[in-house]
């Protein structure tokens, strides 16, 4: 895979690398505006797109072209004037391609920051200026938090109609960092802008003498995210094993995964997980040969040198740095499911990793107000969008880590048994 | 940047190793798996990663082809030669035998994107498939944009938008009812762009009618058709011979090409970063029906 990167180093694709962001933030804060302007900036929205944004604009009564349309996929959401689910955008330049996860920002929010936010490098709050922070900023900042998104992007919107003014650049900005100091965010970027006409979009404006920072987009092109992964803690879960039934290949035993942390090389001494057996690393394999080394988030097979039982499910690491193997888990849950609450003694099936195991509810320690970050203990159960510390008991054990310090082996969804639907996802804080 | 360099990973290294990721996911939950074949780019680049995700065993599940009996040649030897190579099974699902036993009816006009729904669907239920790879992206369409990664289905093969479950992380629930499918789209974040460029990186041979090449067309409503047993002339009509590719390949009587010169993958690449009209508004004609007409489509079980 890489081989074949470096021999066609000439072509500009070989060096962009990839960034996934999540917007949030409703409609009046000017985030589909905001989206709109990349995308036009980035030469990503196509003149058919485009026509057709125009003539529904038209056809609505809007005055000015509604970049918002563009957004706004299904029917039932044109309908209803409201956005119902997470979209997914894809803009490029030189340096780097970009996957922004938008969600909208009504009820059932916060359900669709969580999984947008799951999988982002970095995410981008709005502000409006002229109304400061507002309790859903605040919620932002700590689902982002929550979420371990490791760079933060707060756009203060509509500085046009606040004459460019730096004092209430400097108020907000000011207002947030502190709020930011109480979670947990490792950057944060702050950027005042006008998405309606561009102003520090893709380029540093002239309206802004006072703000030395960069734009948003150079931000997004230039914000270092290759030390985000986790390269200490070697991890790789076991997918799937690949046995041909060939006459070609023969006793040929290949244990697939895609790395999530750490970095695996043929001869490094392995321990596998739950069996507590050892061994080491005979190859580590790809369609295009085998490769010297393994990182996040390649996805590879890894040969060993004794004929050791493992299955999906199981985990590869070293053995001075595993991960617990637990059946007993602390963790911040996120409820999901609008039919029934998470209730204690409730039972769920879980998926941590490539492993499924049954799980039971023991405890509810409290509920987290995300808006104020008050604990209710007194708190029997979580509806839809709410948020807890749960304590749970799995019928086998999870190889797990730490929320925050691996989101690939922290990270689980509780899975109803009856409806098959994802109903959870949790972040774990311990595992014993 | 240089003490990083060890570590780095391209966008399509990344993209790959997603997309191999979710094939291995679908192959370890599901009890019979088919990726839907069309011979066209998208599921050419497909294969290729079903290729790598499961070497050095062969691709553990079939293809499946639909039919619609409105095939370009050059498609349909690229699809037996392909097969072959690989040594997969592979499972026609045709529409023409459909019409022909009364399961579905002609429609007036002749076009048969409508009409492939029942005969896939028809396919699944024969061969009791519980997961269909297809090769969309998110880019294509307004209604794919929101789709999941892996799409659930009710045993009518219906996409119900408001019902989806939600994808944290790399954690894809795959569980499901007997009779119950998905539909599961390993290339969902890649882009245009992204598959023109893999093919560059992986040397993927493509059917020829993805290169420029001289072809009789007629121009209809600013899209170009070929002139062929499919698409004739109308009266007031007049053809020419113009140097064409194809963007997309789908049903022959519904698919335009567009006016190139790019006969080789580096300038398809320079073509398609410079264009500015998006893949299906160039070629397809099933999509210009209406604004929502990918949606309405997928609710009656399209891919």
């Amino acid at each position: 895979m890489s081989q074949a990167v470096l021999e066609n180093e000439t072509a500009p694709a070989a060096r962009m690398d990839l960034l996934r962001f999540a917007t949030a933030g409703s409609v009046d804060d000017g985030k589909s505006t905001l989206i709109g302007r990349l995308l036009y900036d980035t030469k990503t929205i196509f003149a058919d797109q485009l026509e057709a944004v125009e003539a529904a604009s038209a056809s609505r009564g809007d005055e000015y072209t509604n970049l918002a349309l563009l957004t706004d996929g299904l029917r039932a959401e044109r309908e209803q004037g409201i956005t119902i689910d997470v979209a997914y955008r894809y803009f490029a330049t030189p340096r780097r391609k970009f996957i922004i996860a938008d969600t909208p920002g009504h009820i059932q929010y916060t359900r669709n920051m969580v999984t947008g936010a799951s999988t982002a490098d970095l995410a981008l709050i709005l502000v409006d200026a002229r109304k400061g922070l507002v309790e859903q900023s605040r919620r932002h900042a700590f689902l982002t938090s929550l979420l371990r998104v490791p760079h933060l992007v707060l756009c203060i919107n509509k500085m046009d109609l606040v004459d460019w003014d730096k004092a209430v650049y400097d108020r907000i900005a000011d207002e947030f960092t502190s709020f930011a100091a109480k979670l947990e965010i490792g950057d944060l970027t702050i950027i005042p802008v006008s998405a309606l006409n561009g102003d520090n979009i893709a380029s540093r404006s002239e309206n802004s003498p006072w703000y030395d920072g960069p734009s948003l987009l150079h931000h997004l092109e230039h914000v270092h995210i290759a030390s985000d992964r986790n390269l200490v803690d070697v991890r790789f879960p076991v997918q799937y094993v690949i046995r041909p039934q060939s006459t070609t290949v023969t006793d040929y035993r290949g244990y697939a995964g895609q790395v999530a942390s750490g970095v695996l090389k043929p001869g490094d001494e392995v321990l596998v997980l739950p069996s507590g057996l050892t061994s080491t690393i005979a190859s580590i394999d790809t369609a295009d040969g085998p490769v010297g080394e393994a990182f996040p988030p390649m996805s590879v097979t890894v040969r060993l040198n004794d004929e050791i039982d493992i299955s999906r499910g199981d985990l590869i690491c070293r053995p001075h740095n595993a991960p617990a193997v637990a059946q007993d888990i602390e963790a911040m849950v996120c409820w999901m499911d609008e039919t029934a609450p998470l209730r204690v003694g409730g039972k769920y099936a879980i998926k941590h990793t490539t492993r499924t195991a049954r799980t039971v509810v023991r405890g509810l320690q409290y509920r987290l107000d995300v808006n104020t970050l008050h604990r209710d203990e007194q708190a029997g159960e979580l509806q839809l969008n709410e948020i807890g510390r749960v304590r749970l008991r799995t019928t086998v054990p999870l190889l797990a880590d730490e929320y925050r310090r691996n989101r690939t082996t922290g990270g689980f969804i509780l899975i109803d048994e009856s409806t098959n639907r994802t109903v959870g996802a949790g972040m774990i804080i311990e595992a014993q | 940047m240089s003490q990083a360099k060890p570590y780095r990973v391209s966008h399509l290294d990344a993209l790959e190793a997603e997309s191999i990721f979710v094939m291995r996911e679908v192959m370890a939950e599901f009890e019979r798996p088919v990726l839907l074949f069309s011979g066209g780019k998208d599921s050419i680049v497909m294969l290729r990663l079903a290729e790598k995700a499961f070497a050095p065993a062969r691709i553990p599940f079939p293809v499946m082809h639909v039919d619609t009996g409105h095939n370009f040649p050059e498609v349909l030897e690229y699809r037996d030669t392909r097969v072959a190579t690989l040594g997969l099974n592979l499972v026609v699902a045709s529409v023409q035998e459909a019409i022909d036993s009364g399961h579905v009816r002609e429609l007036p006009d002749g076009t048969r994107n409508r009409i492939q729904t029942p005969v896939l669907l028809a396919a699944v239920e024969k061969y009791r498939f519980d997961a269909l790879f297809g090769g969309a992206r998110r880019d294509e369409e307004k209604a794919r944009a929101k789709e999941r990664m892996f799409s659930f289905r009710d045993e009518f093969g219906q996409w119900d938008p408001k019902n989806q479950r939600p994808e944290l992380w790399s954690l894809y629930n795959g569980r499901h009812h007997p009779g119950e499918s998905i539909r599961v789209f390993p290339l969902s974040n890649w882009t245009e762009l992204d598959v023109w460029h893999y093919i560059a990186k992986e040397q993927i041979p493509l059917p020829s009618i993805y290169y420029a090449h001289d072809r009789e067309v007629v121009e209809r409503g600013g899209m170009f058709y070929a002139v062929n047993e499919f698409i004739r002339l109308k009266d007031g009509e007049t053809s020419e011979v113009r140097r064409v590719r194809y963007r997309t390949v789908g049903d022959a009587s519904q698919t335009a090409a567009v006016l190139s010169e790019a006969d080789t993958v580096d300038k398809v690449i320079d073509e398609v970063a410079a264009t500015r009209i998006t893949e299906r508004g160039a070629t397809r004609g099933d999509d210009k029906v209406s604004e929502a007409a990918m949606e309405d489509r997928k609710r009656e079980g399209y891919f």
